[in-house]
């Protein structure tokens, strides 16, 4: 067994494919960072990201695949599910050993896994943006915080970029630490390090706006006019909203003053 | 803008806004444009959902709930006492741009009660659009009422600013409306939807020839009808809905439950619960008139003028023709498979495009998604079909409703309880 180490990153996984090809590596398996059970592997192998030779994985995928297929990839790596590295390999594997493309022959395990990760993915970067709530500060900055489960943000920059082209904003990332700042030209991924407890009055009193807490409040009110109470149905409220969301949702937290 | 009386409003004029259930916010073409505010030429988004599990896109609030009219189903409707208020034009304005700046909405629906006269009315939903649109630079997502009875001119103008443009038609046929709306008229509720078809049908054309030509109305018109208030079966709500996408262009025809709110005797007593099953069934219908390729006398007909509650409407049309089944998934054309009780449009797809690499076995749907445990009795596969064909339809039936769980379960069991 070949322990695969790599730094997390696309480039960087799409390099450690291209070598496990060229050095012939066998029954591998990927991490991120050296593990320290180092004696159940026989052999490590240390992957420094190259630009060229994720360039030469990619151009093969794309020869191979649909532009869906090829974006499927990336998606599906970006969900963080467990194994998914050695998921993506074998299909990576199953992809070029096939004269004609595979993508859609569900009848395969390895397709069909595919296909839900990167499902799941492209499923939150759509819940993302919908539920990024911006709160805008004393010096124009529009800025959210999200949690997501898998690593959206690349995926849903453009949106927000072209959507909201006349304000500066910044989304940030708190789980994974980074966040996309956009300077009305521009996005660009910012390393920032966010005290995560700053939803006391005093805070929001200090660097919000003036009229930001009057639009939370409006913004709760109308959540809780338009609701239809003989209607009432929480399971399905839950389906849509799942309560591991809600912290960042302005309408689900109540008003802190009251 | 900020002070509790626009606070106070928001929640009288939402309120009174929310029996109107469109809430699509896609479909139009609308592009963000010298660095403005706002797009809305991708696929819709629901911001979020209220404890009723409806969608939340569009900021959805009437301009003034003052009415000339008196509805009966309608809250807003003269006679009743409520609280009555009225934004201003500049009110309406902040409220859509600072919720749309913070990523709380897609853009705004504007519904209005009829005060003084239908133009004047509309002439302020158009003041609004065209200022977000002139002035603010917005280009996210309006939907604005036609007013019925306003003039050719103001809904002109308003298809020029508004993605969707709608008029609802409220009830199902002309003698409910007489019955429950004394004051509005068949033809009121026609005329501007047949003007705003063939205006909408106009400018596509001539875009088409010159790209320059400006948009209008591109997400289309939709209309809504409440059941359930009146006695029409669904045979005429489904037969007025295809008219309505046939002969209107429809994009959309919303059904609403109603939702009792008044002592009215021409009503559902208040407490009588919201029709939610049938609407439910309207809308399996709807979709299978529109995305599936029936046609609605294959699914409601004079011998079966409702919808069955208790199964949804493409496994009743099945059991109904089992002479069409079993159905071979690995050779079937994909209009019969989408016909198939528990499998889907895209679940259709799939299918379809897995059997060029293998033949399809019953494990090999399963791990695709499908409904089986639905789906088994109208399959047949490469291997010899015994079972199944013996069946009768109300075999089947009782097959599947015993061993699904139905989320309406709890209201069949509870109905029986009473006897």
């Amino acid at each position: 067994m070949t322990q695969v180490i790599y730094d997390g990153t696309y480039e960087g996984w799409l390099t450690a494919v291209f070598e496990i090809y060229e050095y012939k590596l066998h029954d591998v398996v990927f991490s991120k960072k050296e593990l320290s059970g180092g004696l159940l592997f026989s052999n490590k192998h240390l992957v420094t990201t190259d630009e060229s030779k994720a360039k030469r994985v990619l151009d093969g995928l794309k020869k191979h695949l649909s532009k869906e297929g090829f974006q499927s990839v990336y998606c599906a790596f970006l969900s963080e599910l467990e194994q998914i590295e050695e998921i993506l390999f074998q299909f990576v594997k199953y992809v070029f050993s096939s004269p004609v493309n595979v993508e859609q022959d569900y009848g395969n395990t390895i397709i069909l896994d595919v296909r839900k990760a990167s499902n799941l993915t492209t499923k939150e970067s759509h819940r993302m943006k919908a539920f990024v709530r911006f709160k805008l500060t004393k010096d124009d900055l529009y800025y959210a915080i999200v949690e997501p489960d898998c690593d959206v943000l690349p995926l849903i920059e453009r949106h927000f970029k072209r959507r909201y082209a006349d304000q500066r904003w910044l989304i940030y990332d708190a789980k994974r630490k980074y966040g996309v700042y956009y300077d009305l030209e521009n996005t660009s991924t910012v390393q920032l390090q966010f005290d995560s407890h700053l939803n006391s009055s005093k805070f929001l009193a200090e660097i919000f706006d003036e009229d930001e807490e009057f639009f939370q409040n409006l913004w709760r009110r109308y959540f809780s006019s338009v609701n239809i109470e003989s209607r009432k149905n929480m399971k399905l409220h839950v389906q849509h909203m799942p309560k591991r969301y809600w912290k960042n949702l302005i309408e689900k937290i109540p008003d802190i003053k009251k | 803008m900020v002070n509790e009386r626009v606070m106070e409003k928001l929640a009288i004029l939402a309120d009174a806004a929310k029996y109107d259930v469109s809430c699509a916010s896609g479909q139009s073409k609308r592009e963000n444009k010298n660095k403005g505010i706002g797009d809305s030429s991708g696929y819709g988004i629901c911001h979020a959902y209220t404890e009723d599990g409806r969608c939340v896109s569009l900021l959805k609030i009437l301009l003034t709930n003052h009415c000339i009219f008196d509805c009966a189903y309608c809250v807003s409707r003269k006679s009743n006492d409520v609280k009555r208020a009225a934004f201003t034009v500049q009110e309406v304005v902040d409220l859509t741009i600072g919720f749309y700046r913070r990523n709380y909405i897609e853009g705004l629906f504007l519904s209005s009660g009829i005060f003084d006269n239908p133009d004047y009315t509309m002439e302020r939903l158009v003041r609004i659009a065209k200022k977000l649109r002139l002035e603010e630079n917005f280009n996210g997502y309006i939907h604005l009422k036609a007013i019925p009875g306003a003039s050719d001119e103001l809904l002109k103008q308003a298809g020029m600013y508004a993605d969707r443009l709608s008029v609802n038609v409220e009830m199902p046929t002309e003698q409910s409306l007489k019955l429950l709306a004394p004051d509005k008229n068949h033809i009121d509720v026609i005329k501007p939807m047949e003007y705003l078809k063939n205006e909408i049908i106009g400018y596509k054309e001539e875009k088409k020839l010159n790209y320059k030509t400006p948009l209008f109305a591109p997400a289309g018109q939709s209309t809504q009808m409440v059941i359930g208030a009146t006695k029409e079966n669904d045979m005429e709500i489904l037969g007025m809905a295809n008219y309505f996408y046939e002969k209107m262009n429809m994009r959309r025809v919303y059904y609403s439950g109603y939702v009792p709110i008044s002592y009215d005797h021409r009503l559902p007593a208040i407490g009588t619960p919201v029709p939610m099953i049938r609407e439910n069934r309207l809308y399996q219908a709807d979709w299978l008139i529109r995305f599936y390729g029936f046609n609605v006398n294959e699914i409601v007909g004079f011998d079966q003028p409702n919808l069955d509650l208790d199964i949804d409407p493409k496994l009743g049309w099945a059991l109904r023709n089992l002479h069409q089944f079993p159905v071979d998934v690995n050779t079937a054309d994909l209009e019969l498979i989408k016909r198939i009780p528990g499998i889907g449009f895209l679940s259709a797809k799939k299918i379809v495009a897995a059997r060029n690499f293998k033949k399809l076995q019953a494990q090999d749907l399963q791990k695709l998604g499908i409904a089986y445990s639905r789906a088994k009795y109208f399959l047949a596969f490469a291997t010899p079909f015994q079972l199944q064909k013996d069946f009768t339809s109300n075999q089947i039936k009782d097959h599947i409703l015993n061993t699904q769980k139905s989320k309406y379960k709890n209201d069949f069991s509870n109905q029986l309880a009473l006897f």
